[in-house]
């Protein structure tokens, strides 16, 4: 038992490493596509050379980054196999198709286009150029489409059925998986926060540009570029923000109530504005779970409802099984001890369906696969050892989104000031304070990416797949000290790969800003 | 589109690549980085660390179907 938790916590930690190191290189990919793709249109639209040169320097870091970031991902399809075998046979074909798409599909086209992008100036018109720009952009952006599907039905599986014959789940509605509500607004918000990082990388690498006086027209003309794609891609990740907590409220009740570190909800629920958690109370004995907290009245009810006066469940009323609809009357949900008592009997239903098909009783495996059916709602309770085995690590859910939310805020700020400053004040683009802003927020928006996946997958545990396979479930049998082998194997392969990538980035950062950018078209 | 035409195009398309290759100066250091990794990534890790255990330990689906069963009845 204590090594079947070892090699869950180990396995966690590993996929959350090699996730973690993935999404470092991604959101850069994804927005600086669309920027590159973005100057380039200015040169193909204005015919002005500078324009060429300015692309070239942000293609360049574009496929420094692509080249290092390509193929980090298929160490998580190697995880799946060897960590998470049981999750990864359950799992089936859902999981399977998107990834297959992405594979064939998005894989092949950015392979294609970007080659024509990197080796096709002179050689193709600019128009296919430019075509071929904006279709790596594209094929970026739908590479983490079907990620993200495959993603987004862990936390909301629908469109398939389970069948206790193959002991997988089998897609039935393909529509209803790669269209599910959770994955629209996941693939969006993913997207929109790439923009985001990277208007942020370009403002920090012109900064940096501006702060050593080299380039300046091609640093204050990309700034302006990075300053509206960063500006439209915050908004639009905050507006899809907004409907992901929204869905979260629906499908994951308990990831929201751990996000606020809510424990009793209320009617016309405040909104845990800064806060500290008291890490000596024990809330589910009824201490206050904040030392420190202020709140905005209502705000949680109306952000998730639009009207500040619903019922938002903590996490002890979802223990409880306990909801206040929308006219104000207590309505009993199913309680986590029930959910644990129907996935047991779930379990026992797949042991007779076990014990039938060795009898080889057709009658009875038909029957047993049925109660099955009927209880695999909750198939996934049947593993935990107590309701209070649902509730995610609460201090980690609930800062990861502070830190989101506040790097955010901060994001935007930069952004608008940069904007306003560019086109009202170009006299404070000379200031070293404005230069090291800039820097520095490099390093801002990469917390801030890191933490909304944070979010979103610890404030998901226990379960792998929502309410069907939780972690140690989904767990292979193999040793921990494998497990703890191969983290450490990651840990140095990344770190050396992240160290390549930011010197080759500084060293050609350096080098080619020494030569005028706007010329070397 | 005649034969030779179809000729020219995969010439032009292929010489693309060539051409790309022989001119690259930074992304020299990339393909080394893209092929070291891949060759640690298939030829190390998957191969020594990585074995997909169902489908070394079980010689159909059948059989990876009666294993995973068992041990989510018997898990705890």
């Amino acid at each position: 038992m204590n090594d079947l938790i070892g090699v869950v916590d180990w396995s966690r930690a590993q996929f959350a490493l090699t996730a973690m190191y993935h999404w470092l290189f991604v959101p850069l990919t994804i927005g600086l596509s669309v920027i590159v793709a973005i100057m380039e249109t200015l040169y193909v639209r204005t015919g002005q050379a500078r324009w060429k040169g300015i692309t070239k320097f942000w293609m360049t870091l574009f496929g420094i980054n692509f080249a290092c970031g390509v193929a980090t991902g298929l160490i998580l399809e190697f995880e799946f196999g060897t960590n998470w075998s049981n999750y990864s046979w359950f799992v089936g074909d859902i999981f399977g198709a998107p990834l297959a798409i992405e594979g064939i599909v998005a894989f092949f086209m950015e392979a294609t286009f970007v080659a024509v992008m990197f080796f096709g100036w002179n050689k193709v018109s600019k128009r296919f150029h430019l075509a071929a720009t904006w279709l790596t952009a594209l094929g970026v952006s739908i590479s983490a489409l079907w990620i993200l599907v495959a993603n987004a039905w862990m936390q909301n599986p629908v469109g398939m059925t389970f069948d206790p014959e193959q002991m997988r789940n089998v897609m039935t509605d393909f529509w209803s998986v790669a269209l599910n509500s959770v994955a629209i607004n996941k693939f969006f918000h993913a997207v929109f926060s790439g923009w985001t990082l990277a208007g942020v990388f370009v403002i920090g690498v012109s900064s940096w540009l501006l702060w050593r006086k080299r380039n300046e027209e091609a640093a204050k003309s990309s700034m302006i570029i990075g300053s509206w794609v960063g500006l439209a891609g915050l908004l639009l990740t905050l507006w899809t923000g907004h409907g992901s907590a929204v869905e979260v409220s629906k499908v994951q009740p308990m990831k929201l109530a751990a996000m606020e570190g809510l424990y009793r909800g209320n009617i016309g629920q405040g909104l845990v504005g800064v806060a500290l958690l008291d890490h000596s109370a024990n809330p589910l004995d009824g201490d206050e779970p904040m030392a420190f907290s202020i709140d905005i009245p209502k705000g949680l009810s109306y952000l998730i409802y639009g009207t500040g006066d619903r019922f938002v469940p903590g996490i002890i009323d979802i223990l409880e099984g306990r909801e206040i609809n929308a006219q104000g009357d207590t309505v009993n949900t199913v309680s986590y001890a029930d959910r644990i008592a129907i996935g047991k009997r779930a379990q026992q239903s797949l042991r007779d369906y076990e014990t039938a098909r060795r009898a080889n009783d057709t009658a009875a495996m038909a029957t047993a696969a049925e109660a099955v059916a009927k209880d695999f709602k909750y198939f996934g309770y049947g593993y935990l050892k107590s309701p209070e085995a649902a509730i995610p690590p609460v201090g980690l859910t609930f800062y990861s989104f502070r830190i989101m939310v506040i790097a955010g805020g901060y994001l935007l700020v930069l952004f608008l000031v940069m904007v306003f400053i560019s086109y009202r004040k170009p006299k404070y683009l000379e200031k070293a304070w404005l230069h090291w802003a800039g820097m520095i927020s490099i390093a801002v928006v990469w917390v801030c990416s890191q933490a909304g996946w944070v979010l979103a997958e610890v404030g998901r545990q226990p379960w792998v797949v929502q309410d069907l396979m939780p972690t140690n479930a989904a767990i292979s049998d193999i040793p921990a000290s494998s497990v703890q082998l191969t983290f450490w194997i990651f840990a140095f392969l990344f770190t050396a790969l992240l160290i390549a990538e930011i010197s080759i980035m500084l060293r050609y950062i350096s080098s080619a800003s020494k030569k005028n950018i706007e010329q070397t078209a | 589109m005649s034969q030779k035409q179809i000729y020219v195009f995969f010439a032009k398309w292929i010489n693309l690549y060539v051409d790309g290759f022989k001119n690259m100066t930074i992304g020299k250091s990339l393909w080394a980085i893209i092929i070291l990794k891949l060759i640690i990534m298939f030829a190390i890790l998957k191969i020594f660390f990585f074995p997909n255990i169902l489908s070394e330990n079980y010689d159909n689906d059948d059989q990876r179907a009666t294993a995973v069963r068992n041990i989510l009845i018997n898990r705890e």
